[in-house]
């Protein structure tokens, strides 16, 4: 009899109950240190997670509640800043571009790299062409502004250039009725590869004999994608999902590099709009107020995306 | 039988559908490269050359004058005339600042966190699925929400323009890495542990002797991709730490873009400084390439 065994039997029921004094000491014994090694072992992250969590999250709450620009004490004004962001055009403005941006990147991205994925999933690419495909994914996004701004150059940019030459012109990064989409097309470029060898790996998963029983049955590829792969990479997609949601809520870096500290109005995402109430206006409460909507937001959507991909359910296990 | 008649069907009706994903992940190859390749075909042209050779794919007298003035290895005058502002990164340090922060919370914060996770994939504790209900919490939680307190916190200890400072706040702790590795202490087989328990070995012990020499492949996958997002990371040390000392490569790139001129960038400047960004990355990408896609299957794989 394992020490498993007895462990399950306990598992659950109140403590008191399952020690009859002098029965089995070992056991008890073994539990308090296993209880003491939690807490050796839990230490350091859970230090981490009180002081840079939990501590910053109540604070967040009570800034949003108050007037702080770093130089007073915060002063308790109540809702005051939740009804300035209920009437501040700029919030809900830039809410509508940031959802526009996500959405958008995350429809192209999905497909792209499922396509892509799926491809490759028919060719034995050798890791140095994988290498190749996530190098973008390794560069930060303050150089990949900056390329992609030079690329883009009104003036003398190769694509604008390239653009022209087959006759679309106006395609440059500063021209306000391109800027979204270019900031989009950047978006997909540089998450392409990462995400497409995401899903490969998902679909590495997914047994062969599988895709021999259906062409035996005389399905096509397009059916075998769709019947076959994708229901049963569900729970990578699930997770590729909603890490790209939370993640295209938040861009940033790429406007605030490659547009400097006054973008362009056509840009202006929520996450620099609360970098900029609070590092350059120094409204520290109001920006957390709207940090506070932004996390309501995510909460929601997250939500609703897990339960509409079944998320935690496999069809393979 | 079977296998063999299926096998050449799939052989026959794969062929044309290889061609064509060959091309298409030959095109993607191309697109995913050729920028890096225009960053680098800018930063060797002179800055005289850059108008009149723009669609040229290759500098009629490519040089490293651009690389020079960026490190700051060139005189004022000859970095004015070459057209730049004699602006410099001091390139040597920012890298290192790099280093030190992306590599210090890479380490730490995933062994802190395995350490956690093993706690609450196998020790049994009151509270237990709470406290891992409140930790998973944290994965949904804007960094930007945290980002202000935090900033705040940092100026009132201050801690701002401190490597200590820039570093504390993600060194111990990461929702997702605990996430990770419980799910795959979970799915290790319990039978070696329960040994070991017999023989008298501790709950620290199985952790130490067993468990962590088991799962080494997943830890350096969480430090990998740990390191790669924190070498990424700009908005935090932006803010927190944009001094001279403290300055990391992704601020330092940003700072010297802010000081070219708007009306007419300093670009063979600017991708000389983007270049040398890369580099590094390049380096990883050449030592470490098979370990990161294995390391991608495996975090895709489960």
């Amino acid at each position: 009899m394992s020490r498993s065994t007895l462990e399950r039997t306990g598992t659950g029921a109140p403590r008191r109950a399952e020690k009859p004094p002098a029965a089995r000491p070992g056991v008890s014994r073994l539990r308090r240190a296993e209880k003491w090694a939690a807490l050796v072992l839990l230490l350091p992250a859970l230090l981490g997670f009180v002081v840079f969590y939990v501590y910053p999250t109540i604070r967040g709450v009570y800034y949003s509640m108050t007037d702080f620009n770093l130089l007073n004490d915060p002063t308790f004004i109540g809702t005051a800043n939740f009804e300035d962001l209920a009437g501040d055009p700029q919030v809900w403005d830039s809410l509508r571009i940031t959802a526009v941006f996500a959405v958008l990147n995350i429809i192209v991205m999905m497909v792209l790299a499922l396509g892509l994925a799926a491809f490759m999933q028919r060719l034995h690419l050798s890791n140095w062409v994988r290498s190749l495909l996530l190098l973008p994914w390794l560069v930060p996004n303050v150089a990949i502004a900056l390329i992609w701004g030079w690329l883009l150059d009104a003036n003398v940019g190769f694509l604008t250039q390239l653009l022209k030459s087959i006759g679309i012109s106006g395609v440059s990064f500063y021209n306000g009725d391109a800027a979204l989409g270019i900031i989009i097309v950047i978006s997909v470029w540089s998450g392409l590869g990462y995400t497409a060898l995401l899903l490969y790996a998902g679909m590495l998963q997914v047994p062969h004999d599988l895709y021999e029983a259906a062409a035996l049955d005389g399905a096509g590829e397009t059916r075998m994608f769709f019947n076959i792969t994708l229901p049963l990479i569900r729970p990578v997609l699930a997770l590729v999902l909603v890490v790209s949601l939370i993640g295209s809520f938040q861009v940033f870096d790429l406007v605030q590099v490659g547009y400097g500290n006054n973008p362009i109005p056509e840009v202006r995402v929520i996450y620099y709009y609360i970098y900029q109430q609070a590092f350059s206006f120094y409204n520290m409460g109001y920006a957390s107020a709207i940090a506070i909507l932004l996390v309501v937001i995510l909460g929601a959507l997250t939500f609703v995306q897990m339960r509409l991909m079944r998320a935690n359910r496999s069809d393979l296990s | 039988m079977t296998t063999a008649t299926s096998g050449i069907r799939r052989n026959v009706r794969f062929r044309p559908g290889r061609t064509v994903a060959w091309i298409i992940v030959a095109i993607v190859v191309v697109a995913t490269v050729f920028p890096f390749y225009w960053m680098v075909r800018t930063a060797i042209t002179p800055t005289a050359d850059l108008v009149p050779q723009a669609a040229q794919l290759w500098p009629s007298s490519p040089t490293l004058i651009n690389f020079q003035r960026v490190l700051g290895l060139a005189s004022i005058e000859e970095s004015v005339a070459a057209g730049g502002t004699g602006a410099s990164i001091d390139f040597v340090r920012y890298t290192l600042n790099s280093v030190i922060y992306a590599g210090s919370i890479a380490v730490i914060q995933t062994l802190s966190c395995a350490a956690a996770a093993y706690a609450f994939a196998r020790l049994r504790f009151p509270g237990r699925n709470l406290l891992f209900g409140v930790v998973l919490a944290g994965l949904m939680i804007p960094g930007i929400f945290t980002l202000l307190p935090n900033f705040a916190l940092m100026r009132e200890l201050d801690l701002l323009n401190t490597m200590l400072g820039l570093i504390a706040p993600a060194l111990l702790m990461s929702p997702f890495t605990i996430f990770f590795l419980r799910q795959f202490f979970l799915s290790l087989p319990r039978d070696v542990e329960e040994a070991a328990t017999l023989d008298g070995v501790g709950s620290l012990g199985r952790f130490w002797r067993i468990a962590l020499p088991l799962s080494r492949g997943p830890i350096a996958t969480m430090m990998l991709i740990t390191l790669v997002g924190m070498w990424k990371d700009y908005l935090w040390p932006l803010v927190a730490g944009n001094s001279e000392l403290t300055r990391v490569l992704t601020v330092a790139l940003g700072v010297f873009q802010q000081q070219s001129p708007n009306t007419a960038p300093d670009w063979t400047g600017l991708m000389a400084g983007a270049t040398l960004s890369v580099l590094p990355v390049l380096l990883i990408l050449v030592f470490l390439g098979k370990q990161l896609i294995q390391s991608l299957n495996f975090s895709g794989g489960k």
